[in-house]
């Protein structure tokens, strides 16, 4: 059997979305720039996308930017805040437990002298909103914080950041990848002034992103080049993308609340009948709203990635909150910021669900997981000084 | 990033997993904050290492490291298990990626260490 449980970090395109699209692949090529008679379907095709975008998120078309990704559209939006408020100050407000398209750029951004406070979070990913409102500056021109963590799943409070942020009048940013399409966002409502999201996590595209940029929001360029989406973001228009991003944003919008019910009657079911065969496991972020997919277990005494390879050979794919797997060798920063013990973070696996995944999926996965745990913790030095000291 | 046949084979089928209760040599090296720990037991008589035994906390090509080192020295004298190398250790798993260096210079450390443990009970006898 083969389950995917990774959707959070990326979907499978839906069949219908792209059958929709693909016309915009064969047929219907010409550029969406161009004047002439080979134009009129993608510029169709793209205003319509971009409508249906807008629609979805209460906004009018011109506030929207494709671009080419989630990261994209996170470092538009902080280099060209800073860029265009610079005059005003050159402080930022973010989160410990950002993606590394905010943290990454945030770094970058300190290195040309813009100063960066990093907020805390409690021992479930909250951000810390006493922290904020302590680190406001006359010179804060930015606040960006995650809707959701993508790691723990923990779903930000947003609505009270935003509060506090148009008290101070300043600009706020939130990162939406996480929850476009699987839970209710509604910029202009809460107080967003710009927000990004990418189609893949949706099941629609990859390679397709968006910016939401509040008309009356300063804007300044990070991309030169062409005058695509209004001379916001040059490059030739990717229509089948933008096609597929708004096709498969409008069916996750539809499925919405059903899904999120599914989704967490199913996580659910998963996490309690993991507690009860398995020992030792931490269950992260458990008792805060988090995204109904999303499963972040610790298991003590191994590590991540050791538990990720084992239950690939089976079939199962996952992700480790591990620092093992990639390049960097230090635990999540997300798991630390939290208070989690390095030597427990390293042993950390994210189980994602998405809209393809059954029941008779999870109670495999739970079947081999049992067994992957017990042989690996058999090998291990800790569990064994554990087991030997109880 | 990719592992080896062998790696994999290693890590799903690790040998010379477990103790040797009353060791000749023991050596325990790494950090659980790092995510890795090797402790390593050696049973040797006259100077030859007549069995070696694991137990790894750490990644895939931790626990392979761990386990094809107690092979590369097992039967072998004290003196030539002195020469295992973390370059050995690799080049027998078919290669380790950059990032996982660390874990074939972790085991010729563990290795190294249950060895002196020996060599350091052995002398004042001598």
């Amino acid at each position: 059997m083969r389950v995917y449980l990774d959707n959070n970090a990326t979907t499978k395109l839906d069949d219908e979305v792209f059958r929709i699209m693909t016309p915009y692949l064969t047929e219907f090529y010409g550029n969406a720039s161009s004047l002439h008679l080979f134009s009129k379907e993608t510029t169709d095709a793209m205003n319509g996308a971009r409508e249906t975008v807008a629609d979805i998120l209460g906004v009018s078309p011109d506030e929207i930017i494709f671009t080419a990704s989630g990261s994209e559209a996170d470092n538009m939006a902080l280099r060209g805040i800073a860029k265009a408020y610079r005059n005003r100050g050159k402080h930022i407000i973010s989160s410990s437990i950002e993606h590394h398209a905010i943290k990454n750029t945030l770094e970058d951004l300190r290195q040309d002298g813009y100063e960066i406070t990093e907020l805390p979070v409690d021992k479930n990913a909250l951000v810390d909103l006493e922290a904020l409102k302590k680190a406001i500056r006359d010179d804060t021109i930015l606040i960006s914080v995650m809707h959701a963590n993508n790691e723990v799943g923990t779903i930000e409070p947003v609505e009270e950041i935003a509060k506090i942020a148009k008290a101070h009048k300043i600009i706020f940013h939130v990162d939406a990848v996480q929850t476009m399409g699987k839970i209710k966002v509604a910029p202009k409502e809460t107080g967003i002034d710009l927000l990004s999201f990418s189609g893949h996590k949706f099941y629609g595209p990859k390679g397709i992103g968006c910016l939401y940029w509040r008309n009356g929001v300063r804007f300044a360029h990070t991309l030169t080049g062409g005058n695509q989406e209004k001379h916001r973001r040059p490059g030739t228009s990717d229509v089948a993308s933008m096609v597929g991003l708004a096709a498969a944003l409008k069916k996750a919008v539809a499925n919405e609340d059903e899904e999120y019910r599914r989704e967490s009657e199913l996580r659910d079911y998963f996490e309690s009948e993991i507690l009860k065969k398995i020992p030792e496991i931490v269950i992260n972020a458990k008792d805060v709203k988090r995204l109904a997919g999303t499963s972040s277990v610790t298991f003590k005494y191994l590590e991540g990635e050791s538990i990720l390879l084992s239950l690939s050979m089976k079939g199962i794919a996952v992700s480790s909150g591990s620092a093992c797997s990639s390049d960097d060798l230090q635990a999540s920063h997300v798991l630390l910021a939290m208070g989690i013990d390095p030597k427990f973070a390293h042993g950390t696996i994210r189980f994602s669900l998405g809209k393809y995944n059954t029941k008779e999926e999870i109670d495999y996965v739970v079947t081999t997981l049992t067994e992957i745990i017990a042989r690996l913790r058999s090998l291990s030095p800790l569990w064994n000084e554990y087991i030997g000291a109880k | 990033m990719q592992y080896s046949e062998k790696v994999m084979e290693h890590f799903m089928n690790p040998r010379n997993v477990g103790v040797i209760e009353n060791p000749d040599g023991y050596g325990k090296v790494g950090n659980p904050a790092c995510g890795d720990i090797m402790e390593i037991f050696l049973k040797v008589d006259n100077d030859v290492i007549t069995d070696a035994k694991f137990r790894t906390f750490g990644c895939a090509s931790a626990i392979a490291s761990s386990s094809i080192s107690t092979e590369l020295v097992k039967g072998k004298s004290i003196r030539d298990a002195l020469q295992l190398t973390n370059k050995k250790v690799v080049e027998e798993l078919g290669g380790l990626p950059a990032v996982k260096m660390h874990c074939s210079v972790l085991a010729e450390e563990a290795i190294k260490l249950a060895i002196e443990n020996y060599l350091s009970k052995k002398q004042p006898q001598s």
